[in-house]
């Protein structure tokens, strides 16, 4: 037992939970959470095995950006729980059977790796750093692939404003050059008003009426107090 | 077993030693800035508990943890007790990657800068959290600000940041400031100007200070996504703020004003009388004139309005930090003096 088992069993456990709590959780908010715990256990996990820089994306990219929007959205929206549970039992008969051939899928592939006991991956050296290796790698071999990926997500943005952009719109907003050059000269007037009795001059002399039994008032007050 | 009680204990006790002394500068941060602006406004600010005043925010302490939590009706009560939480941990959280001195840092990872975003992108939760959770439209309109306000700025920082890491050449906030090493003329500041303005703007957004406080917002939404907090879960919020003030301020002088280098190295005469100083009193001198910059912004400053932001964010900020990363790509590339010799390809 050292402390990497122990942080590696505690988050384990706590991606599992989280996992159940997205498909289990009445409230979609509450399951938008659940969901934002899977991702951050998860990149402790991989925060374990010395990929750091992928751990701290993972939870810059999908926690910090993208459930943010999905949650957002989640809690926009005024979802009907009761509609939404109502085709539950027509469904489940090949809701069972997606999930068994997923399950059989999987189990497949990676049988041969849980039936055994896996052994602790090897630890690279103190001066080994994830983010230099995979720069390296994505910068010479996977080049090509890196930069179609940017040019996928170009494309992507791009198709996203195409869709929402219904064209110009007449609207009242604020121009900014505008404000910029408005001067002193056509907002302000300065008006010089006629000068004569101050206006206040009631308050004034109330005020210096006040002052000159203070003493007297505060013992006064105190009084009413008790 | 032993050893890994004694691993946790060493660790708690670093994480503690950092934690402490952030609380009470935390605490601390709130006088200086009632009696900062005090004065800026031709008042004194607080002077009645302990000399001098000095004692006020202990008293405020202890008014706000001896305070009953009102939960509001309606309101979903873990998540709203979860929230103040969830927004202040990653504020906390982010020290661990701070080196105050050459040797004197939690967890030296060569991902600290990238550590540093994905922790203050976090903190976003606790505000989104805290607005829906409280069952009020106030709350929710300032979450809503306060979210797409910090997802707005997020990106300009982050584009800031990478300017910083491309000097550097590193994501070790140690190596960043081994970088700049050789006195006030090598810190980034001078090649990465346009950047350290926009990354010290952009982090006043994040904080939601003045004068980006429009989650707040006292004239229009009471006071935004906690308006429905008291006592202990408003403390919360409140220490989160200005622990991330600080982290803020810490981090500007981190990456643009050599973190703790002598501002003096290479002038023969003073070099010699100040190398005594420690490296993290420099730090914590820089990092004080920053939140003291934070704080007269906001005794300055009157508030934006919504679609300003917005624009400044959007239509100003990234593009110029955009432009300027190709800047500096030939700067580097040229090995420009002092602060890229030795790189340069032509």
């Amino acid at each position: 037992m050292t402390v990497e088992s122990i942080v590696f069993y505690v988050f384990a456990a706590l991606t599992v939970i989280g996992a159940l709590g997205v498909i289990t959780m009445r409230n979609a908010v509450q399951a938008v959470l659940c969901l934002v715990l899977t991702f951050f256990s998860a990149a402790v996990l991989w925060m374990l095995l010395e990929a750091e820089f992928l751990a701290v994306t993972l939870v810059l990219v999908y926690v910090g950006a993208v459930m943010v929007l999905f949650l957002f959205v989640v809690m926009m929206l005024d979802v009907d729980y009761a509609s939404l549970k109502s085709g539950f039992t027509k469904y489940l008969p090949l809701g069972i059977v997606t999930a068994l051939a997923l399950f059989g899928a999987i189990y497949w592939v990676i049988r041969s790796e849980v039936l055994g006991d896996m052994p602790e991956p090897a630890k690279h050296s103190a001066e080994y750093s994830n983010v230099t290796v995979l720069g390296r790698l994505l910068y010479t071999d996977y080049f090509y692939a890196f930069e179609i990926a940017g040019v996928i997500l170009l494309v992507a943005i791009v198709a996203a404003i195409s869709l929402t952009f219904r064209g110009r719109r007449e609207r009242r907003g604020q121009s900014v050059p505008m404000q910029h050059q408005a001067s002193r000269e056509e907002r302000l007037r300065v008006v010089s008003m006629e000068s004569g009795p101050r206006q206040d001059a009631h308050l004034r002399k109330e005020e210096e009426a006040k002052k000159k039994p203070k003493s007297k008032r505060k013992k006064k007050t105190k009084g009413d107090d008790a | 077993m032993l050893d890994i009680i004694i691993d946790f204990f060493i660790i708690g006790t670093k994480i503690g030693l950092i934690l402490l002394p952030l609380i009470l500068a935390v605490a601390y941060t709130t006088y200086a800035e009632r009696k900062i602006i005090g004065y800026m406004q031709m008042r004194v600010g607080p002077n009645r508990v302990g000399p001098k005043g000095w004692l006020q925010p202990i008293a405020d302490v202890i008014k706000l943890l001896m305070k009953e939590v009102v939960i509001p009706s309606g309101a979903n009560k873990g998540l709203f007790l979860l929230a103040p939480i969830l927004f202040i941990a990653p504020s906390f959280a982010a020290w661990a990657v701070i080196p105050f001195d050459a040797e004197l840092v939690l967890a030296n990872s060569d991902v600290g800068l990238l550590y540093i975003l994905a922790m203050t992108s976090i903190a976003v939760y606790g505000v989104i959290i805290a607005g829906w959770a409280s069952n009020s439209k106030y709350a929710l309109l300032g979450s809503l600000r306060s979210a797409s306000q910090i997802i707005s700025y997020e990106i300009a920082m982050g584009f800031a940041l990478v300017g910083v890491l491309m000097a550097s050449g590193s994501m070790n906030l140690g190596e960043i400031v081994k970088g700049q090493e050789g006195g006030f003329w090598h810190w980034y500041w001078i090649p990465l100007l346009p950047l350290l303005v926009i990354y010290w703007i952009s982090g006043v957004a994040e904080t939601n200070r003045a004068p980006f406080d429009l989650p707040e917002g006292e004239s229009e939404i009471v006071a935004g996504f906690h308006v429905e907090y008291a006592g202990i879960s408003f403390a919360l919020f409140f220490l989160a703020e200005y622990a991330n003030m600080i982290l803020i301020s810490v981090l500007t002088a981190l990456f643009f004003f050599g973190g703790w280098l002598n501002p003096f190295q290479g002038i023969p005469f003073i070099e010699g009388i100040t190398n005594w100083v420690p490296g993290i009193a420099w730090l914590l001198l820089k990092a004080g004139f920053f939140l003291f910059l934070m704080i007269w912004l906001r005794a300055t400053f009157p508030r934006y309005r919504y679609d300003q932001i917005m624009r400044l964010g959007w239509k100003v900020f990234i593009p110029v930090t955009v432009v300027w990363l190709m800047i500096l790509t030939f700067m580097i590339k040229a090995g420009v003096g002092p602060w890229f010799t030795g790189r340069g390809v032509f």
